[in-house]
């Protein structure tokens, strides 16, 4: 039976494991399957802007997936980049194999707020269905609480739900079982 | 509009940033294309349009300033974004005079270029919107019951059209029935204040008191009754057009009044003392004869003047014939359709009736006839029997009595009937053309 396999690019921030499987669970119908990874991504870095190039990322980490794993969703605490913008959340191949989500964004201690585990896992949790709702074909859906909504601040992904909206679930139902 | 059917281009010399770009486009489901530079960028214009552009503004060859000039020359309502790596106040407060709807530097805040977007997009949705309901607007806005092509409509047509792009202040003269309100409403249509409404008051419908607060409106508790503030006629047809019907009817005092408003566009509603300013454009009609009212003292010659500015006269059905039959039709059609009856068409012995009776209650008599006949007929066909007409054939007869004068105004008559077509009409009176110009001469007459 098909799976998401999550890769855990280490180090990571500490988040809820259980929280986010139970969630990609719920919103996929699909069991996942975590290994965590030494993967060194330095190959991804550009020193002129100190981030990491997220297509390469993506790509690399898309490589050679386990032959049985529906998905491929990596994890990473890395400043993601792609050229013309100045940070991303995450990026996805859309109707493709792979997704890549960064907390680098999403932890409160980046905008001088205390730490907040529960929130983090949230956050996450948010943005990798988001990303994997791509890789099943969905585009950005401009229902306020869906999960595909559009996010570019993490106010954004906060105001939103974990749920896909009826018409996004319509679309992904049939794809993902 | 939605981001799904939106047409986005993006034109910059940079692979990465076309190809970044395009993939944050096609996340929101937009129809993306890309261009490497503004000829490549322009070529994308000959096969079909885009709602948004964004450009850089740095490229080689024609730069993104000169780009989003030409785009603009092909359509003004493309939304066009610039990009720029070198973001100063100069440039862009160039591009945002060029007409740009904004810029944004590279590298780009996800957050800034989401805003950005969703605002266009809405802007260009409004913008389609506006557009399709101008559309209806004028369709909707046609004069739809003006037919006929008569020499004598088509004259009133013609002058319609004069008059219309103008602010010129209309008369317009005719019979009861003959149509003085599709004409005004023709007039508004196509003027420049037809995206504003044409507020129509007929001054004979109302007593003196009542007619001035129709026109002026009043504050609460003005006069007994007037329990709420209420705005006028005159308030309301504000940057539009008002039409007062039968304005021979209106009393001295009325008559002062308007007078006033007319020349100074300024006015207050009854029991108030503040003064109201509005923007509008005159149009009345009567069907008296207001010279006459003049002479006698009834009508003010100022307000006279005033009105009657540009005059055109509605000849009655009895002179347009030749438009009765295609009148008829019209209606047919229209009425047959709102009441679902199958009614087709006019038996010839109806169309001749048609013909015979004289119409001294014009198009608005014709209509009720028609409306009437659909109503009590049985078939899909309108027989001779199903119509029934106000006054007999007799009443209608001209109060003539010499030989000379019956000819003379059956001849007048035909000829109004075939539009003047000298020919045709001889065959209808039997007679050759040579006669017919000779009793044309010897009756005097006239289109």
């Amino acid at each position: 039976m098909s799976y998401i396999h999550i890769s855990l690019i280490r180090p990571l921030k500490r988040f809820n494991l259980r929280y986010l499987r139970r969630v990609l669970e719920n919103a996929f119908g699909m069991k996942t399957n975590v290994v965590k990874s030494d993967l060194d991504i330095s190959f991804a870095y550009d020193p002129s802007r100190g981030q990491y190039h997220a297509s390469a990322l993506l790509l690399r980490l898309s490589e050679n997936p386990p032959a049985d794993a529906s998905r491929v969703l990596s994890i990473t605490d890395a400043d993601l980049f792609v050229p013309i913008f100045e940070y991303l959340f995450g990026e996805a191949q859309f109707n493709g194999l792979g997704a890549v989500i960064s907390s680098y964004m999403l932890h409160n201690e980046r905008y001088g707020l205390p730490a907040d585990r529960v929130l983090l896992s949230e956050r996450l949790s948010k943005e990798a269905i988001h990303e994997l709702g791509h890789t099943f074909g969905l585009t950005h859906c401009f229902s306020p609480y869906c999960v595909m909504n559009p996010s570019t601040v993490v106010e954004q992904i906060d105001a939103k739900s974990m749920e896909f909206c009826a018409e996004c679930r319509h679309k992904i139902e049939g794809k993902s079982a | 509009m939605d981001p799904q059917n939106t047409r986005v281009l993006i034109v910059d010399d940079e692979f990465s940033v076309r190809d970044s770009l395009r993939r944050w486009f096609k996340s929101y489901g937009c129809n993306v294309d890309t261009a490497e530079d503004a000829n490549n960028a322009l070529d994308k214009f000959k096969d079909q349009s885009w709602d948004i552009v964004l450009l850089d503004i740095k490229m080689p060859g024609m730069d993104g300033i000169e780009l989003q000039r030409r785009i603009k020359e092909i359509d003004e309502n493309i939304i066009r974004i610039i990009i720029t790596a070198f973001a100063t106040v100069d440039t862009a407060v160039q591009a945002l005079k060029e007409g740009a709807y904004d810029y944004i530097s590279k590298p780009i805040n996800p957050a800034q270029l989401d805003h950005i977007i969703r605002n266009a997009i809405e802007k260009r949705s409004l913008i389609s919107e506006t557009t399709l309901l101008r559309r209806k607007v004028e369709e909707l806005s046609l004069p739809e019951e003006i037919v006929g092509d008569s020499n004598a409509m088509s004259k009133v047509l013609q002058l319609v059209s004069e008059v219309a792009g103008t602010d010129s202040t209309v008369m317009i003269r005719g019979e009861s029935g003959t149509g003085k309100e599709l004409i005004a409403r023709a007039i508004h249509a196509n003027s420049n204040r037809k995206y504003f409404p044409i507020i129509t008051i007929n001054c004979g419908a109302y007593p003196e008191g009542l007619l001035e607060s129709e026109i002026f409106g009043h504050e609460k508790g003005a006069f007994t009754g007037a329990q709420y503030t209420r705005k006028g006629k005159l308030e309301l047809a504000d940057k539009g057009t008002i039409f007062f019907d039968e304005i021979g009817n209106i009393s001295m005092k009325m008559q002062m009044d308007l007078l006033r408003v007319l020349e100074t566009k300024q006015f207050s509603r009854l029991g108030a003392e503040k003064t109201i300013t509005t923007d509008f454009r005159v149009i009345s009609a009567t069907n008296r004869d207001l010279e006459q009212a003049v002479k006698d003292g009834n009508f003010r010659e100022d307000l006279y003047f005033r009105l009657n500015v540009f005059t055109i006269l509605l000849p009655p059905l009895r002179e347009r014939d030749s438009d009765i039959e295609q009148l008829a039709g019209y209606f047919l059609k229209r009425i047959a359709k709102s009441m679902n009856k199958p009614v087709k068409e006019f038996t010839d012995e109806a169309l001749e009736a048609f013909g015979q009776y004289s119409w001294p209650g014009n198009v608005r008599e014709l209509r009720n006839v028609i409306e009437r006949a659909i109503v009590v007929s049985k078939g899909d066909v309108i027989e001779r029997a199903d119509l029934s007409f106000p006054f007999t054939f007799e009443d209608c007869l001209p109060a003539v009595d010499s030989l000379d004068d019956v000819e003379r105004l059956h001849i007048q008559r035909i000829l109004n009937k075939t539009g003047w077509n000298v020919l045709q009409a001889a065959k209808l009176l039997g007679i050759d053309r040579s006669t017919l110009y000779a009793k044309i001469k010897k009756y005097d007459l006239s289109q």
